[in-house]
């Protein structure tokens, strides 16, 4: 066979990125996106646990990803890129985007022989004041998550929600409550961190958020914490705010906070059950993920023809992408959802 | 409407009986006696008829958020309730709207004669000018089925807060069959009205599961004990005449047993009765699914009545000669309710006392229990012999010991996505039992409760590996796991195609310990059923 006609035929049989049983594999450059399975070479999109598993050889992430996937997988072998930073392997052209989610969290862009595919990883829209806000990416095909891909989920502007939140708080300190808010120790409870009113009153922490946040505090600003330790008594803690993880609740250690009212910040607080389901008095919706709008809004303006939807809704997403004239599908991947 | 929304969104953020029922005591004291009306019928289920049937509703939020009908399905599906659904679904507002909660509900009521057209420009009108939860509020309105976590009894406590009246005394002034768009606060609360009394029954006392030990009741001389009737919670009452017949949601249901007319024709006028209604087919206690024949159904056949009559069993006697007896200790009435008995049983064929079991000690007690099916109760009944017949449900006075469940071991056959927060796991399930060659499976019943959230992330991360098809949200899997299955009733079925209907079917345990040819037969299961 022509060689030339060869490498056309390969190339129209072998997409960019694949989905094998170890992740997102980009056959021409053997690397893998984010991958579930121990493999030698990995970019990694982000911190959460789901995305950046322990065991690869090689991990290439953004520079402010590097201490927080130290902190949870130790000493790895890591080099780290600036976002719109180019670097190529086996000719093909990667890049890494902010993608708005957490601190040092990115898509990745992919570029061979003039074609584009972009993967998202976990995303949002609204700037949070603490992630480096998402930035759009022209590419033919956008590789989407849809943690929240349903026409019922509507996100409030950030301020109307902090606004509720210290209120909530205010009025738990004047009835002599101590308020405890849950939110994942990655990424919500520092967002939670940096727009509480300090104010109000002391920010206790949770060993595990106080630890994650200990590294963040080398990338951005955020107002003091105080870690809850064995000395601490419950008078000290009187009328002030806790955070910890969505793990802590109904664990012993919580009880040191009596009298306490919880609240959860999640984009699963849309739905009425989910707070009396988890025995949690006050729901805030916030989420470090696109909410339906931003979601078509996003695949928009990527200029996009193809669309491939993973984690979340993504049969529903898809076929509605579908009725809009996309060519959309979806594909399986070991993405967790996270308490977002 | 803002104030009510405003209100449910406070009950609806803390999970402490005493602050919603603060809230709604605020509530009660600040807001317009319209509403007040309308809050008190809402709360205890008197909400307008539904003026909307749900697939128009449906129709109408999909074309005003601007969504293929398909796709308000699924969010439907996922989100789980519907006036949940279209609150979420429907664009933000531009504009708000003042109007109270009684103008809302007297448009409702005037609304159900309109056209369709008049309807769906009624709804897109207002919710564009509520927000998330003026909508949610007023969709429920429109749908029924309010759950806020706050009881009848907890309702009128509230009441009782904002109005300083007596609890009980406003617990009764609550029951009967008064109207919210016809009766003012002042009629329904405030004032004292004799003729209004005439058809009142009592707040039902209600008993706890026990779960300790029952030694722990200490004394078995102080304790009376019958058994538990599965049948409908009533009570009679004979007044000026007149037949009276309430079920336990407080229902006004006289018209669906005619057959009581036989306690007015021989009792004297001032008795209420408290029993249980039972089917009594071929002068046999019949199972519920008997009963249920007659549950529906406001005009009865003659056929029907012949194929499925009703008794009454007693075990209450709470007003007698137009005195309510209620502060008389048990052992009391129990004695006067006797006498009733022994005058009238041969005259009212329908009138049926439930018997105290005669024992000394507690061994006896369990010996009793573990027949209890074969004379189809559903396990035994603990009264304390000196206590007074309370309101609501309050502990230590009355005890309801079932007989434990029936079980057996079926098959996971079929997965469906749960609801809310569950809802990307597969949680509601379908088990199936062998038929006698050991062939095939046979579903025999769904249950979606049971397993600890471990158990339903591990099974559901199997049921995503191990898929043989799917119909939309449904997902048949291979045959291989095993569950123990309890249901509370058994009784045979044409409509279920393995020929046996199972009541409140939840799942047991998990059980890894038993292989797929291990589970259950078909037989096995029909062998339960009560001859
Ligand atoms: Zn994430």
């Amino acid at each position: 066979m022509n060689s030339i006609l060869y490498i056309l035929v390969l190339s129209m049989s072998t997409p960019l990125l694949i989905f094998n049983d170890k992740g997102i594999y980009c056959t021409a450059a053997n690397v893998y996106i984010d991958a579930w399975k121990p493999v030698d070479n990995v970019i990694i999109t982000h911190g959460h646990a789901d995305h950046s598993r322990w065991g690869h050889q090689r991990y290439i992430t953004h520079h402010h990803n590097i201490p927080i996937i130290k902190h949870r997988l130790g000493d790895i072998e890591v080099v780290g890129v600036d976002y719109g930073e180019t670097f190529s392997v086996n000719n093909v052209k990667f890049s890494l985007h902010p993608a708005g989610h957490i601190i040092g969290s990115s898509q990745v862009r992919v570029e061979h022989k003039g074609e584009v595919w972009v993967f998202t990883g976990d995303y949002k829209l609204d700037d949070d004041g603490v992630a480096k806000p998402y930035e759009s990416v022209s590419c033919h095909t956008f590789i989407s998550e849809c943690t929240f891909g349903l026409p019922a989920f509507n996100w409030r502007p950030q301020k109307e929600v902090f606004e509720e939140i210290n209120q909530w708080w205010l009025s738990n300190q004047e009835e002599g409550r101590t308020s405890v808010l849950f939110g994942y120790s990655l990424g919500k409870a520092q967002r939670l961190l940096k727009h509480l009113n300090p104010d109000i009153g002391k920010i206790y922490t949770h060993g595990a958020i106080e630890n994650m946040t200990d590294v963040c505090r080398q990338l951005v600003e955020f107002p003091a914490t105080e870690l809850i330790t064995r000395d601490t008594t419950k008078k000290d803690l009187h009328g002030h705010m806790v955070l910890a993880p969505p793990s802590a609740h109904g664990s012993t250690w919580i009880r040191k906070m009596t009298p306490y009212v919880t609240g959860s910040a999640s984009g699963w607080m849309t739905f009425r059950g989910a707070r009396r389901r988890r025995a949690i008095d006050q729901g805030f919706v916030l989420s470090d993920h696109c909410d339906w709008n931003q979601l078509l809004e996003a695949v928009k303006n990527t200029g996009c023809e193809k669309v491939i939807c993973t984690h979340g809704y993504t049969d529903i997403f898809a076929k509605y992408l579908r009725t809009l004239g996309y060519d959309a599908r979806t594909e399986k991947t070991q993405y967790e959802e996270q308490e977002d | 409407m803002k104030a009510f929304a405003q209100l449910i969104k406070t009950i609806d953020s803390t999970n402490k009986t005493n602050k919603k029922v603060d809230a709604l005591a605020d509530y009660f004291s600040t807001a317009p006696n319209n509403d007040k009306v309308w809050t008190i019928a809402i709360l205890s289920h008197r909400r307008p008829p539904r003026p909307v049937n749900t697939t128009l509703l449906r129709e109408f939020a999909s074309a005003l958020a601007d969504i293929p009908l398909w796709l308000f399905e699924e969010s439907y599906h996922i989100v789980g309730d519907l006036a949940e659904t279209i609150a979420l679904v429907l664009p933000n507002v531009e504009s708000s709207t003042d109007k109270s909660l009684s103008s809302f509900c007297e448009d409702l009521l005037a609304l159900k004669a309109e056209s369709e057209a008049t309807k769906k420009a009624y709804l897109t009108e207002h919710w564009t000018q509520m927000d998330y939860y003026e909508r949610f509020v007023f969709n429920k309105l429109i749908t029924g089925g309010f759950r806020i976590g706050l009881s009848q009894k907890l309702m009128t406590r509230a009441l009782a807060k904002a109005t300083e009246l007596d609890e009980d005394i406003l617990a009764y002034k609550l029951m009967g069959n008064w109207n919210p768009a016809k009766i003012t606060f002042q009629e329904l609360i405030l004032e004292e009205n004799k003729a209004d009394y005439l058809s009142k029954p009592y707040p039902f006392y209600l008993a706890y599961a026990l779960e300790e030990n029952i030694s722990d009741l200490g004394n078995p001389a102080d304790w009376s004990a019958e058994h538990k009737w599965d049948g409908i919670r009533s009570q009679v009452i004979i007044r000026d005449g007149e037949l009276f017949v309430w079920s336990r949601g407080e229902e006004l249901v006289t018209d669906k047993y005619p057959e009581f007319e036989e306690f007015v024709e021989h009792m004297p006028d001032g008795i209420v009765l408290d029993g249980e209604i039972l089917a009594y087919p071929n002068n046999e206690i019949g199972s519920f699914k008997d009963l249920q024949t007659r549950i529906g159904r406001k005009n009865v056949s003659k056929k029907l009545l012949e194929k499925t009559p009703v008794i009454l069993k007693v075990y209450d006697l709470l007003e007698l000669k137009g005195e309510d007896i209620r502060e008389k200790p048990l052992a009391w009435r129990r004695q006067e309710l006797e006498k009733l008995y022994k005058k009238f049983q041969n005259k009212i064929s329908v009138f049926h006392l439930s018997e105290e079991i005669k024992f000394n000690e507690w061994e006896e007690l369990i010996a009793e229990r573990e027949h209890a099916r074969e004379i189809k109760s559903e396990g035994l009944m603990l009264k304390k012999k000196n206590a007074h017949y309370g309101v609501g449900r309050k502990k230590g006075d009355w005890w309801k010991w079932k007989s434990d469940p029936f079980s057996i071991d079926g098959v996971l056959t079929y997965a469906m996505r749960g609801h809310g927060r569950r809802s990307n796991l597969f949680t509601d399930y379908t088990f199936g039992l062998w038929d006698d060659e050991k062939k095939e499976l046979v579903t025999f019943a769904k249950a979606y409760s049971g397993l600890t959230d471990k158990e339903f992330k591990e099974l559901d991360a199997w049921i995503k590996k191990n898929t043989l098809d799917r119909f939309g949200p449904v997902r048949s899997v291979t045959p291989h796991h095993v569950f123990e299955v309890a249901f509370e009733g058994i009784a045979k079925s044409k409509r279920h195609k393995s020929g046996v209907a199972t009541r409140f079917p939840r799942i047991l345990r998990w059980r890894k310990d038993k292989k797929l040819e291990e589970a259950n037969t078909l037989s096995d299961l029909k062998a339960l059923i009560p001859k």
